[in-house]
Formats: structure tokens, sequence, C-alpha cells
């Protein structure tokens, strides 16, 4: 025992003084902060160059629907012959040139030299629809001002109705923390159980692992890598999630103030409608009524569960291995269900009780991912939040056993190309 | 007092036998060597008795006890293959080592910083160990074989990559270890050192043990009553006075010199040989032609293939 704490120390230690360590955990909330504000921040800093699109309306219909605007200038040209508009458009110095021959739509084609501008091909459908929209509501006699001061605009607040009363829950709150959880444990299982495999591989071609288990037993060296491994990752999750929420929000204090402006600018009818500062308040209530604690534990659960399985088998295939080259077999049939696992939870987001939904969230090999996942929803049975848990803790305890008597064997065996049959001889080993 | 008693050892591997019924017994406070040339088992019967491994069949006595994970502790063991944690700094390398032996932190950074005062190397505890030189490196797998002062030392090649200097060090140091109580078993096939250090050995081919017993007897038993002799003289003349019971298998002429190699038989003495050639002219040397470890060696391996 006393052996399993020095290895843990060591793995922990020499991980989490390493330069890539540090660089990790200061790169890492920086770039998830700019995710979570870089929409923002671009959304209000808006491109503000001038294009210019040179347009051919060969049916003389279309000059009124396209109208100057302070980014988007537009040049008509009335030459007949094909070829000659083109090179005329190469030499113009224009973005981009609309043709226009007829009213299908095949008949709008834009030409560009480069990469079709997305900004300028949205911007001239508008603007044709627009148009053409108008030009029917003519014809159907059809006031356009008042179909506009017809519109509403309606948000609905969500409750809860709980045995102690009823509560302000959000609909997108659940699906958020339940996907980022599924997401961070499907990262870190990935992450440090490939390092677990890297460490194994790295004292196997040292050649150190063989004074090692002159002094301890394989599977004390196995069970201290993976804890030791687990710790760091739990430091890092941790060091992550309070560096994200600190630098999120000083970016929010500093773009912050010209959100709310722009809202209140609105023009006061539309004001009446949409209520920002009500619906505002609704997700600060939804996201303090919502049951943290509860999803903070069935977190380190399957996080725990998820990657102690994993890693095991990553330490495995990496006692079976000399290289990381060699790995690639064994590596394909493991991490299958994991990424399985995150491609499914995006449609069982939308379908949490569905019999797929409910069978990966049992099988422990991708329960560590989805049942989570179903727990922030909302949408879970407790005997299957239970017999989930146990069967991925009785399942991890029978892949250990099993990764250890592989390990046992294959991190004294060198230069040999192991295959499955190989593995399962290595089972059967005294 | 054996400090091993290895008996009828069988360990039997996929597609071949590793060691048949190999009996070994290493007596307390002497230095062992375990021969043979290269995939004859030796590194499978070290690994059994650090108990990485457990033999089919045959019985171990380590310390005058059944085999037990305990003893490991009491073992220092210097693998063939050496290795370290590279991105590892030495000082910390060598206590996680002791510690891992069962070593209090205290004693075994006193004995570290004993170790490498003695051989020079203080200044490099914080260094981490890919900054040092491979003869320092392998100084270091030393002091981690031997800081816990293990009863058995198990060295396996351990002079390969040492330069003849650092060789003369370390062989000094496994002596000095063997004078303080220490029983070592001492793996290889560098026959010179052998004859050095060794007190006794074993010699395994082909997963059989085909030879045992003291180095000065085996040698002995070698023996075939043959001398070199340098010789200045006469020696058509001393060869023609030679009888049946002298037999010359060798004779070199050289510089005026005669270097011969003369088989004694018929129960003749040394005496009786160098009286007669007293008559003919000079004796320069004469000496007992002893078989080396390493003819030895490779006469046994071929014998038995």
């Amino acid at each position: 025992m006393n052996n399993i704490i020095l290895i843990i120390q060591r793995e922990y230690l020499t991980r989490v003084k390493k330069k890539s360590f540090i660089i990790m955990t200061v790169a890492g909330p920086i770039l998830t902060a700019a995710l979570f504000t870089a929409p923002v921040w671009f959304a209000l800093t808006e491109n503000n160059e001038v294009k210019t699109v040179m347009i051919y309306d060969g049916t003389g219909h279309y000059k009124d629907a396209f109208e100057d605007s302070e980014t988007l200038k537009f040049k008509f040209t009335d030459i007949q012959n094909a070829e000659e508009r083109k090179k005329t458009f190469k030499s113009s110095g224009c973005d981009a040139m609309l043709t226009i021959s007829g009213e299908n739509n095949d008949k709008f084609v834009l030409y560009s030299e480069k990469v079709p501008d997305i900004n300028i091909k949205e911007k001239l459908t508008n603007k044709i629809e627009r148009f053409l929209e108008a030009e029917n509501y003519k014809k159907l006699g059809i006031d356009k001002n008042k179909i506009d001061s017809a519109k509403v605009s309606v948000s609905l607040s969500t409750k809860i109705l709980t045995s102690k009363g009823e509560k302000v829950g959000s609909a997108e709150l659940p699906i958020a923390v339940g996907f980022i959880s599924a997401f961070i444990i499907y990262m870190f299982i990935f992450m440090y159980g490939v390092q677990v495999m890297k460490g194994v591989i790295e004292e196997k071609t040292n050649r150190v692992v063989e004074i090692l288990i002159s002094s301890v037993k394989p599977y004390q060296l196995m069970a201290g890598k993976i804890a030791g491994i687990a710790a760091v990752a739990l430091t890092q999750f941790v060091l992550w999630a309070i560096l994200t929420a600190f630098i999120t929000g000083i970016a929010y204090l500093y773009i912050g103030p010209e959100i709310i402006p722009q809202g209140q600018n609105l023009p006061a009818g539309e004001i009446t409608t949409l209520n920002p500062a009500s619906s505002l308040s609704n997700i600060t209530t939804a996201i303090l009524n919502f049951d943290w604690l509860n999803m903070f534990l069935i977190f380190l659960i399957y996080f725990t569960g998820g990657y102690l399985l994993y890693s095991s088998l990553f330490a495995a295939i990496g006692s079976a291995a000399d290289n990381e080259t060699d790995t690639q077999q064994f590596m394909l049939p493991v991490t299958i269900p994991l990424i399985l696992a995150i491609v499914a939870a995006q449609g069982i987001i939308k379908n949490p009780e569905s019999a797929s939904a409910f069978w990966m969230s049992i099988i422990p090999f991708t329960s560590p991912i989805i049942m989570p996942l179903r727990f922030a929803l909302g949408k879970y049975e407790t005997w299957e939040l239970v017999l989930s848990v146990v069967l991925l803790f009785s399942t991890f305890f029978a892949i250990v056993w099993l990764a250890a008597k592989i390990y046992r064997v294959g991190i004294l065996m060198y230069g040999k190309k192991v295959s499955y049959g190989e593995l399962l001889k290595w089972l059967r080993y005294k | 007092m054996y400090i091993l008693k290895a008996e009828n050892i069988v360990k039997q591997f996929e597609n071949h036998t590793a060691l048949s019924e190999v009996s070994i017994k290493v007596e307390k406070g002497t230095i062992f060597g375990l021969l043979g040339p290269n995939g004859a088992g030796k590194t499978t019967f070290i690994r059994i008795i650090n108990q990485i491994t457990a033999p089919d069949s045959g019985s171990i006595r380590l310390f005058e006890e059944k085999l037990k994970p305990e003893h490991i502790r009491n073992i220092g063991y210097l693998p063939e293959e050496r290795g370290l944690y590279k991105k590892m700094k030495t000082g910390e390398q060598i206590l996680y080592f002791a510690r891992l032996k069962g070593m209090k932190k205290n004693e075994a950074e006193k004995n570290m910083n004993m170790w490498l005062e003695k051989f020079g190397i203080l200044s490099w505890r914080n260094k981490k160990l890919e900054e040092l030189s491979k003869g320092m490196q392998q100084k270091i797998q030393f002091i981690i074989t031997v800081i816990h002062k293990p009863e058995l030392l198990i060295f396996d090649e351990p002079f390969s990559g040492f330069d003849p200097v650092n060789t003369d060090i370390i062989k000094k140091e496994i002596l000095a270890l063997k004078e303080n109580g220490a029983s070592v078993i001492f793996s290889t096939h560098n026959m010179s050192s052998v004859e050095e250090i060794c007190d006794n050995i074993a010699l395994i081919n082909n997963s059989k043990k085909i030879l045992d017993g003291k180095v000065s007897e085996i040698k002995d038993s070698r023996k075939n009553n043959i001398y070199e002799i340098i010789f200045e003289g006469n020696f058509n003349q001393f060869s023609a006075s030679l009888t049946a019971s002298y037999e010359i298998i060798e004779h070199i002429r050289k510089d005026g010199k005669s270097k011969l190699k003369i088989r004694i038989l018929n129960n003749m003495s040394t005496n009786d040989l160098l009286s007669l050639m007293l008559k003919f002219g000079n004796i320069v040397s004469f000496r007992e032609s002893v078989p080396s470890m390493h003819d030895i060696f490779i006469q046994t391996v071929k014998q038995n293939n």
C-alpha cells in the first residue's frame, strides 16, 4: 500500500510540474473563454468593408431592387455579349457580378473571381426576395405596413412544478449543462487515458520497468499510475473551471456594458413584448434553481468511473506495445464506443428517453457520457441510474483484473508484435 | 550457509524451455558467477529470484526461507537493460527507488549523499538524468541497486557501458560490498572479470546447467600439465635429450630465443624438466599453462551443443 502511495505521488508531481501541464492549464480556460465571448465580440464589431457588385439586368425589371447601402455599392452594366461582359467585370475591380436573364431561379447567376463571398450572396438574395415580395403584395392589394404592425413576438417563461411548489426552470440550461458535462467527460477520458498509455510505454522503452517491478508488484504499478494521473485530471479540471469562470466573467464585464444599451435603444413598442430585463432575470433564477449539487455528484461519479474503466484498458494496450504506433490496432476498438457515445449524445438531447438512449446509458462503455446527459435533462428513472452506476463500477473491477494480467506480462515483453490471440494467452498465464 | 538454494527449477514458455531442472546454490558472503551465452536462461533465472515471474516447478529458498514477497526488499538488482526516468532529477530518482525498497526518507537521503560523494557526483543531485553522461547514469543506476543495503545483490552485466577507469571503481565497490557481508550473483559473459572476482560459478547453456563449482577448482581440473617456457640456448641438443616423458607441443624460435609449450608425462616433476633444460642454456621464464575461463566457457558450451 505504501508503495502505491509513493507511485501516485511520483506520477502526480512529475506531471503537474511539467511545463506542458502549466501551459494547458492557462491556455485551456483562455480558449474556452474566447469561445464564449468571441461570438459576442464579433457581433459587436461587424465588418465595415465596402463591396461593389456589378449588375447586368437582361430583363430590365430589377432596376429598383438594388439600392446602394453603406457597405454594398452597385454598378450597372448593359453589355449584351456575355464573354465581353465577363472580361469587363474582371478588369473592373468589382467584387462580384450578378447577371439576371429571366424570372426563374437558374437565371440569377453570381460571378466572382475567387471563392464567392457569402455575405454578398446573402444580401443579394435578400434584396431580390424582398423586391419580388413587395411586388406580390402590390399585385394582391395588401398594405405591407399593416402586415408589419400585426407581427408579435412572444417569450414563454418556463416553470417546473415540484413537490415544494413551482420554480422557474429553463429548457435550454439542462441541455447545455448535460452536453458540456458529457463532452468534458469524453475529453478527459481521452486525454488522460492516453496519458496512462504513454506513461506505460515510456517506462517500457526506458527499461525502468525492469527495476520497478523488482521493487513493486505490477498491479501496484498500474494502480498507482492510473490513480496518480486521475488526480492530475481532477486538478486540471478544477483549475480550468475556476479560471474559465474568472476569465469569462472579466471578459463580459468589458463587453457587457455595450450589449445592454443596445437593448434599451429598441423602439418603445417592441420593448413591451420583448422585455429583456425580465427574461434575463428568468435565466438567472433558472440557473439558481438548477440542481447543481446532484449534477456535480453524478458528474464526478461518471467522470471517475469512465476514466478508471478506460484508463485500465489503455494501460493494458500500452503494456502490449513497444511504441505508440504499435498501439493503433488495439486503440480502435477501445475508442469506438467513446466516439459513438459523443456522436449519439447530440441526438439523445432531443430524444432522451429513446431505446438507444436507455441502452447507451446502461452499457458501461458509453454510460459515462450518456447518463450525465440524461440526468441533466431530468429524463431518467432512479433504477436506471442505480443499475448504470453498479454496472459501470463492476465492469471496471472486471476490466482492471483482466488488464492487470495483460499488463503484468506485457511490460516485460520487448520487440514482439502482439496480436489479439497473444493477449488471450497472456490472460491465462500463471 | 546458503543465501540462495534453488532446486530443479523448470520454466517453460510458449515455444521453448527457458530453464530445465536447474539447481544453483549460492554461499553467503561470496560472489557467484552465473555464466552462459545469450538466451541461455540467465535472465529468466534472475527474474524468478526477483519474483517477477514464477517457476513452473522446483523450489527456491532465499535467506534460508521459502521465497516470499518481503524478500525483494532485501535484494538489489541491476538489470542488464539499464533504464531510469530520463526527465526526473537524479536525487529525486534515487530517493524514489530507495523508498520503494522500503527505506525511510531520512535514511535514504543519508545513504544517497554518502554514495554520491564517494563517486564525486554530489553536485549532480538536481540535474535531470538525461543531462548526465552515460557513465554517470550507470553510476546512478549502481547507487540505486545498492542504496538500501541489501543482503543479496544481483548484477546483470554490470560492466557493460563503463570505461576501464569506471569498471575498476565499480569492481572495487562490489568487492567492498562482499567484504561487508553481502552476497553477490553476477551474471556475465565477460570471462576476465569472472576470473578476477568470482568465487563460484555455474554455466548455463540451452536452459541446462552444464558446469558448476569453485573457479579455482574448475581451472585446476582443466590443467593438463603443460608449461610455457622461454628458453635461451641450444634447442636442438635439448630436444634430442628429451625422453618419452615429455612432449613438445609448440616451438617458436624468435630473436634467438625458443618459446616452448611442453607437456610433462609419467609422474615427472617440473624440477626434472628444469634441471634438464639448465644443461643447454638459460631459462628466461617458466610458468604453468592454466586454461582461462574464457577457453573453458567456449569449450564446454561447444561440447554441449
